[in-house]
């Protein structure tokens, strides 16, 4: 699977040889792959106009492009600030609880993401072929999708180093603008442009994939809690910056502490364990219907419902499993 | 029928080729896999609908809806023969008399004694003396002994001790049908109780003065308390119109120390409704988030189940913490009323939220207290507008609250989907007619088997692991938030989708919990008896004894390997794209996967709810096929072992 951001087709058909020689490099002769786009056709032909663009076929013929549009950018913050809102509506009744959800549009957003990396692990998986994901930038939409679906395919992924190990790369190193789209969060007014929340709905999908893999991944709800706290506010600097450059340049990694060297403390890290787990060496399809994937409550209402009744609970499954 | 085809719902790929037939008791769809040979069975009660489509190119298609939510697309070659299995599925889908039914013919080779002795394993006489009755405020009473006042009601219901046998016809000739007010509930705590009618016969302005003699009496059995709460669980509108049909409600004038409340829950058609609409949203094929929440919310259903919780929990609010005793009723009191009233009992008691006391619960404010089964669940053919989803929604009621209290419930899931399941397959006696005093007559205890038995003998499949008497959760009432809590209220994938495997965690945590009990308490048996032998030896000092301590124990090793991940999920269709690429990946990814599911071990114990009860009937001689277990020792559908214990469990 390759990650990259948008040719630079533009207006004119522009062509790279050195691009195309690199994607032909690729594959094998008689081979075919997939190219994943993150947006639609149409977004995708209309960026020709600003000089970006997609790989054209005649050039790159043994690629068979796909288009998934997945939301990013402002609309995706209005629909994370509108799913905040409903949430905390006290005088929201019943009758309008789903339509307010609905109208959110955050759990199509989510079933989106889902979908596409399935759909990238699919081809790999079973069609046995190569993957380039790309968007426009390379730095939002694209991760969402390498990111998770190397949380599907790959079994190393769901170990709590692994995930770590998995953030860093398709994240932080492959240059995820955190300071840029981590600023506020839901209840600021201020719309920043910048602002977006992708990497909360990467941790939105790893939360689904969790629910419906409940003994698959190492870790348990509170890590993902807890990098959705650091990424927009943190005592740590793994997510300040918007690339390694700056990091470089800010030199982040002099002048402050490491948050993986805090979670992987002992005590920290028992916080933080699935007590269910137990290695799944294979590819984990999700169910990506409606039905299957569900508001996360521990994030979305985490201030307001009430959460002794289910913490009780995995106190319960966590002393059944010491217990033997 | 040869060569019928069963489609999938969710993956149009997947389709069976197999042969269909059909029994005086059930439809039966065989595959025709040479080693699978899998089967499905579907019981004629259990069909609530057939529907013939319109003929293609490959067949006449049939789609037979179920009661259990279960929905069956057949694909029959020939137009005639489609035609001929649906006129005999409409006929026996639709029996005319009780004895048609499936429990009088099943046969679970038990003897007399024990058959009797599975009645007996609920015993309302107990429950009332557990409860604490009859003491100073509350006696049985036996005017109904011969069904002569309230023929819905059963011979003995329990009133206050001051209600004497004039109060209580007098006043149960002014409630619809006769329903007077009776306990359903007794807090010995604080001497609250939940009394349950129907509703007065007080039109305009007729008053009755034994009725308002008959609610003093519910509170002089409360001194606790100089008030009552009256519980009309109609909306106010609809209590209205019945005045003018000379019913209606209690008025706050005429009955001293009472106070008035509405809760408005709907009456039976709107239920019904809400449940088609909900349900056509589940049989939409691919839909986005949009139309799966829309369409929820436009049938209501989670409005409706909130306002029923809601009740309830006004309910047990009055009596455990005001220690005020509470009249519930809506129209003939015996829908909202029963739901209102277990919903409280439930939240109240703990002792119903065990699995004995659950089957308790629904004996007394369902079984016994009259709640229409018949009619309500369509045993019999008959008037379609009696049918409504009732007792369905109390059990989502109690679903929703094992949601939120996972620690509270001696029962699991699985147990409140097989007894739904068993209240519309007519399989044991339990749940037929519309009455006591029906049931009687017929003999039911005499002629069926009872459901609560049937369970009870497999209750190991219906625990839930994280269930501990002691638990904090278990002492005294639950109590449900009330605001904001529109998002604790979930869709039920597990009822509403049951038989779509794809769409549920493929991993059961409960199963996998239950077996690490099962585990941790055998290893700790193992830890005894080897800590005795180590005494006994150290005791024996000879040396020379050559121990052969070497033997194992128990083989049965529970070998708890939940990532025995043979069992390979598959993908669903996540792009239409790919489908017309030529598939490079081995081609038998697909069937691989499926032929996993059902490979002979796992067939033991394959998804049960589908091929119900092969063995254990006496009607299917003429049966060419077998179960493929073949045996009496098929778990049946109560056993609720899937596919996926089967290898949790492999040792």
């Amino acid at each position: 699977m390759l990650r990259s951001s948008q040719p630079l087709t533009g207006p004119n058909r522009k062509r790279c040889r050195e691009d195309e020689t690199l994607l032909g490099t690729i594959l094998d002769e008689g081979e075919r792959g997939f190219i994943i786009d993150t947006r639609s056709a149409q977004a995708a032909k209309q960026a020709r106009m600003t000089g970006g663009g997609t790989e054209p076929k005649s050039s790159y013929p043994q690629w068979r492009r796909l288009h998934r549009p997945l939301e990013r950018g402002r609309p995706l913050q209005e629909s994370f600030a509108k799913l905040v809102e409903a949430c905390s509506d006290p005088s929201l009744s019943m009758d309008r609880w789903l339509g307010r959800l609905e109208s959110s549009r955050w759990l199509s957003h989510v079933k989106a993401a889902l979908s596409t990396a399935c759909l990238a692990a699919q081809c790999m998986d079973r069609e046995e072929a190569k993957v380039l994901v790309h968007g426009a930038e390379g730095t939002d939409t694209t991760l969402l999708v390498t990111a998770l679906a190397q949380v599907i395919l790959d079994p190393s992924c769901r170990t709590l180093a692994g995930f770590q190990g998995l953030l860093e790369r398709e994240w932080i190193q492959a240059g995820h603008p955190f300071h840029l789209r981590c600023a506020h969060s839901a209840y600021s007014h201020a719309r920043l442009k910048q602002e977006a929340p992708l990497f909360l709905l990467f941790l939105d999908c790893v939360w689904q994939l969790s629910r419906q893999f409940p003994f698959s991944l190492e870790f348990g709800e509170q890590l993902l809690l807890s990098l959705f706290d650091n990424a927009y506010a943190s005592a740590y600097g793994t997510f300040l910056c918007n690339n390694e450059k700056e990091r470089s340049l800010c030199k982040v990694k002099e002048s402050t502490h490491s948050l993986w060297a805090w979670l992987n403390r002992p005590e920290e890290q028992q916080k933080l364990l699935n007590p269910l787990y137990s290695h799944n060496a294979l590819v984990i399809w999700p169910s990506v219907e409606p039905q299957s994937i569900q508001l996360w409550q521990g994030l979305f209402l985490r201030w307001i419902r009430p959460s002794q009744h289910l913490d009780e609970a995995w106190a319960e499954i966590q002393r059944l499993v010491e217990e033997n | 029928v040869e060569n019928v085809r069963l489609l999938d719902r969710l993956s149009s790929r997947k389709a069976v080729l197999g042969t269909l037939y059909l029994t005086a008791t059930h439809v039966i769809f065989v595959e025709n896999g040479s080693e699978t040979r899998k089967e499905t069975w579907v019981l004629h009660s259990q069909i609530s609908s057939i529907e013939k489509q319109a003929t293609t190119a490959t067949g006449c298609p049939l789609l037979i809806r179920c009661k259990n939510f279960q929905v069956i697309q057949l694909v029959i070659p020939q137009e005639r023969d489609c035609h001929d299995v649906y006129i005999s599925l409409i006929r026996l889908a639709r029996p005319v008399k009780y004895e048609e039914l499936y429990c009088f013919s099943f046969n679970p080779k038990l003897d007399k004694e024990e058959r009797e002795q599975g009645w007996k394993l609920v015993d309302l006489n107990e429950e009332y003396n557990r409860m604490g009755v009859p003491n100073n405020y509350w006696q049985i009473c036996d005017v109904n002994r011969d069904y002569g006042v309230c023929d819905s009601y059963p011979t003995e219901v329990y009133v206050p001790k001051s209600a004497t046998a004039h109060i209580i016809v007098g006043s149960s000739k002014f409630r619809s049908r006769r329903r007077f007010p009776a306990l359903s509930y007794y807090c010995k705590d604080n001497n609250a109780s939940i009394c349950r009618s129907s509703q007065p016969l007080s039109g305009f302005s007729a008053r009755c003065l034994e009725d308002e003699q008959m609610l003093q009496a519910i509170r002089k059995a409360n001194p606790g308390s100089d008030f009552i709460y009256v519980v009309d669980t109609r909306p106010k509108l609809n209590a209205m119109a019945n005045r003018a049909a000379g019913k209606g409600y209690e008025n706050e004038d005429n009955y001293s120390n009472i106070k008035f409340q509405f809760i408005g829950i709907e009456n039976i058609h709107v239920m019904r409704n809400s449940l088609q609409k909900m349900l056509e949203v589940c049989e939409l094929k691919s839909p986005s988030m949009s139309d799966f929440l829309w369409g929820l919310e436009n049938s209501g259903w989670l409005k409706h189940i909130k306002a029923i919780m809601d009740a309830g929990i006004f309910i047990a609010k009055a009596v455990a913490e005001e220690g005020v005793s509470v009249l519930v009723h809506c129209s003939d009191g015996w829908d909202r009323t029963a739901q209102v009233c277990s919903v409280a009992s439930l939240l109240l008691d703990p002792y119903y939220r065990t699995m004995k006391g659950f089957m308790v619960l629904i004996e007394k404010d369902w079984v016994s207290f009259g709640h229409k089964f018949n009619h309500r669940y369509g045993n019999l053919d008959g008037d379609p507008k009696e049918i409504s989803p009732v007792i369905d929604q109390f059990i989502e009621c109690v679903w929703q609250l094992m949601e939120q209290f996972p620690c509270a419930f001696e029962f699991n899931e699985r147990f409140l989907i097989h007894i739904q399941h068993h209240i519309y397959s007519c399989q044991f006696g339990n749940f037929l007619c519309n009455s006591q005093k029906e049931r009687r007559e017929l003999k039911i205890q005499e002629r069926t088997y009872s459901l609560w038995a049937h369970l009870w003998k497999n209750r190991a499949d219906y625990l839930n692991p994280l269930y501990r008497s002691d638990h904090s959760q278990n002492q005294g009432t639950l109590h449900p938030q009330i605001a904001p809590c529109n998002f604790l209220y979930k869709f039920w994938s597990g009822m509403y989708n049951r038989f779509e495997k794809g769409l549920h965690p493929r991993q059961s945590i409960t199963d996998y919990l239950m077996a690490v009990k099962e585990e941790t308490q055998q290893l700790e048996e193992e830890l005894e008896v080897l800590g005795e032998r180590l005494a006994n030896l150290q005791k024996s000092q000879l040396g020379d004894n050559k121990v052969k301590s070497k033997q194992q124990d128990q083989s049965k090793q529970l070998r708890l390997s939940t990532s025995n991940n043979s069992l390979a999920n598959t993908p669903q269709e996540y792009s239409n794209d790919l489908k017309s690429f030529p598939s490079w990946s081995p081609s038998q990814g697909d069937e691989e996967d499926s032929a996993l599911i059902l490979t002979q071990d796992n067939l033991k114990s394959s998804d049960p709810d589908l091929s119900a009860n092969s063995d254990q009937e006496s009607g299917v001689e003429d049966l060419s096929c077998r179960s493929p277990s073949g045996g009496g020792c098929l778990p049946s559908e109560d056993s609720g072992k899937d596919s996926d214990e089967a290898i949790f469990l492999a040792g």
